[in-house]
């Protein structure tokens, strides 16, 4: 919240944006969110007395696409800047839609993830463009792994757990415990060689050339 | 370039020893220099940690210089957690330049336990592929494909767990390890002689000599603290019961003669090639294990 109202303390009107998406659904940005950071915000600002901020909350379907930001342009106009509580590409898009307003994280976007159950999420795809999970039974290494090791666990694994946190579960010893159940611990025995950050280089771009195509004729 | 005076001697049938020093959190290497100096005719070769545990200190390959200027044998550890293949490469080909051959290839313990625990983990490589690495610059070639202008040639070693609580995944490693190019492997620290027996009937198969880890523990409340906090560490209960049975400030005393009871056993029972040595902040008391353990006899 400090960090909030640090980053918003220059300006006089906001846009409190959520995103109606992935954000609603991990429950970090959507409507529901902007309503409680709205309120927030406003009883803040009363004990500080130090705000002179006037809000307005919205929530556009997907903060990630154009075609969904140009319904906002009367709103924006409005604006001296937006809170975007959608994730970091939402910010993003948004600065590149429109480039005369500041737009302002109002999340720190952390991971993707699966939901494990309400309220608990964990982290399962780091997009590495070099996918292994047909090696290593369907649970991936890159991100489970702290130190995303490709060639079996280090030594500081105990009890099923990591060495740099107790309660998290040693993505090599689930590996070797599914290939085992799965009768395919020779993929475990293989050599993998190092990774190749090069796969798709940063930034990253993929153009499908058959898409693009299809798309023009479509339309 | 002729094999390391340490590979000579792992080519005999020999009992080795080495050990291992801590560098300095600063400039001030006297005491490294110190325990250099005591150490270095004592044992076959001295390893020099590599940020151990992810505290930032002097590094190995310093430390392994010094080792150098002393007149000893130095081990250098390269872990995997703070260089990519490109710094790791540049540093095996000044350690091999300056006569350092020796090399203990790991993959390096979390940053989480570390004190720099917003670093960016680098494990740009593991250990496996570390090793793999150096053995492709012996052909003369670097990682990217290009010439190598004077060929290095090193010892390389791993480390393996013997009493990790899920030992079937750590084999499948330490196999992938030997594949990869290790020719001797330090274990870590064993406390229970039963399952170091159990891993050394699988272990005999290979062509690879093994030297039993041996930690230096100084009190039960160490020996606990270790269990939960350092990576790669179980200290049995019986051995943390022995420690918690003497008198205050006779600690250290009891760490020393159980490392000495084992290194004896692991000897007398040729169960491996030798022992390395882990004092942890306590080198000057390795030439005492070692007269305990009967591996030197002490002058005067």
């Amino acid at each position: 919240m400090e960090e909030i109202r640090r980053v918003i303390a220059p300006y006089e009107r906001i846009l409190l944006l959520g995103c109606g998406t992935c954000m609603t659904v991990c429950g970090a940005g959507g409507e529901h969110e902007v309503s409680f950071l709205h309120s927030a915000l406003r009883v803040a600002q009363a004990r500080s007395s130090d705000g002179i901020h006037s809000f307005l909350e919205y929530t556009v379907k997907r903060q990630c696409d154009f075609e969904f930001l140009d319904l906002l342009v009367d709103k924006v106009n409005e604006a001296d800047a937006i809170l975007s509580l959608g994730c970091g590409i939402g910010v993003q898009v948004l600065a590149e839609r429109f480039p005369d307003v500041p737009v302002l994280p109002g999340v720190n976007t952390s991971f993707m993830g699966m939901t494990k159950e309400w309220g608990v999420w964990d982290e399962r795809c780091a997009a590495c463009g070099d996918c292994r999970l047909a090696e290593t039974a369907g649970i991936c290494p890159i991100t489970r792994c702290t130190k995303g090791i490709l060639n079996g666990p280090c030594a500081g694994t105990k009890n099923g757990k990591c060495e740099a946190n107790k309660d998290m579960d040693c993505a090599w010893v689930l590996i070797y415990k599914r290939l085992e159940k799965l009768q395919q611990l020779e993929k475990m025995r293989r050599y993998y060689p190092p990774r190749n950050f090069r796969v798709i280089p940063r930034p990253r771009r993929i153009v499908i050339k058959a898409d693009v195509e299809q798309g023009e004729d479509n339309g | 370039m002729a094999n390391s005076l340490f590979e000579e001697k792992l080519n005999t049938d020999g009992f080795l020893v080495t050990t291992e020093i801590g560098p300095p959190k600063g400039a001030d290497v006297s005491e490294m220099v110190h325990h250099i100096d005591l150490l270095k005719d004592k044992v076959d070769a001295i390893n020099v940690t590599d940020n151990q545990s992810s505290v930032m200190r002097f590094p190995s390959l310093g430390g392994c210089l010094l080792v150098r200027e002393c007149g000893g044998e130095p081990i250098i550890q390269i872990t995997c957690r703070d260089r990519n293949r490109l710094a790791i490469q540049a540093d095996l080909l000044l350690a091999y330049s300056r006569g350092i051959k020796n090399v203990l290839c790991l993959t390096g313990d979390s940053v989480d336990v570390g004190d720099h625990k917003e670093a960016k983990p680098v494990f740009d490589l593991d250990s496996v592929q570390l090793l793999r690495m150096a053995r492709e610059m012996e052909s003369g070639k670097d990682m990217g494909g290009s010439e190598l202008r004077g060929v290095p040639q090193f010892c390389l070693g791993a480390s393996v767990h013997p009493e990790a609580d899920f030992i079937e995944p750590q084999l499948i490693k330490f196999e992938k390890k030997v594949a990869a190019g290790a020719q001797f492997f330090q274990t870590q620290g064993i406390f229970d002689i039963a399952s170091l027996r159990r891993f050394m009937q699988y272990a005999s198969q290979f062509n690879v000599k093994i030297l039993a880890g041996i930690i230096v523990l100084s009190s039960a409340r160490m020996a606990r603290y270790m269990n939960d906090n350092v990576p790669g560490i179980i200290v049995s209960q019986a051995i943390i019961d022995e420690l918690a049975d003497v008198e205050k400030g006779k600690g250290l005393q009891r760490g020393i003669e159980i490392a000495a009871r084992l290194i004896k056993t692991v000897k007398e029972e040729k169960l491996c090639h030798g022992v390395h040595i882990m004092a942890v902040g306590n080198e000057s008391v390795v030439p005492d294990i070692l007269e305990v353990g009967e591996l030197i006899s002490m002058p005067g």
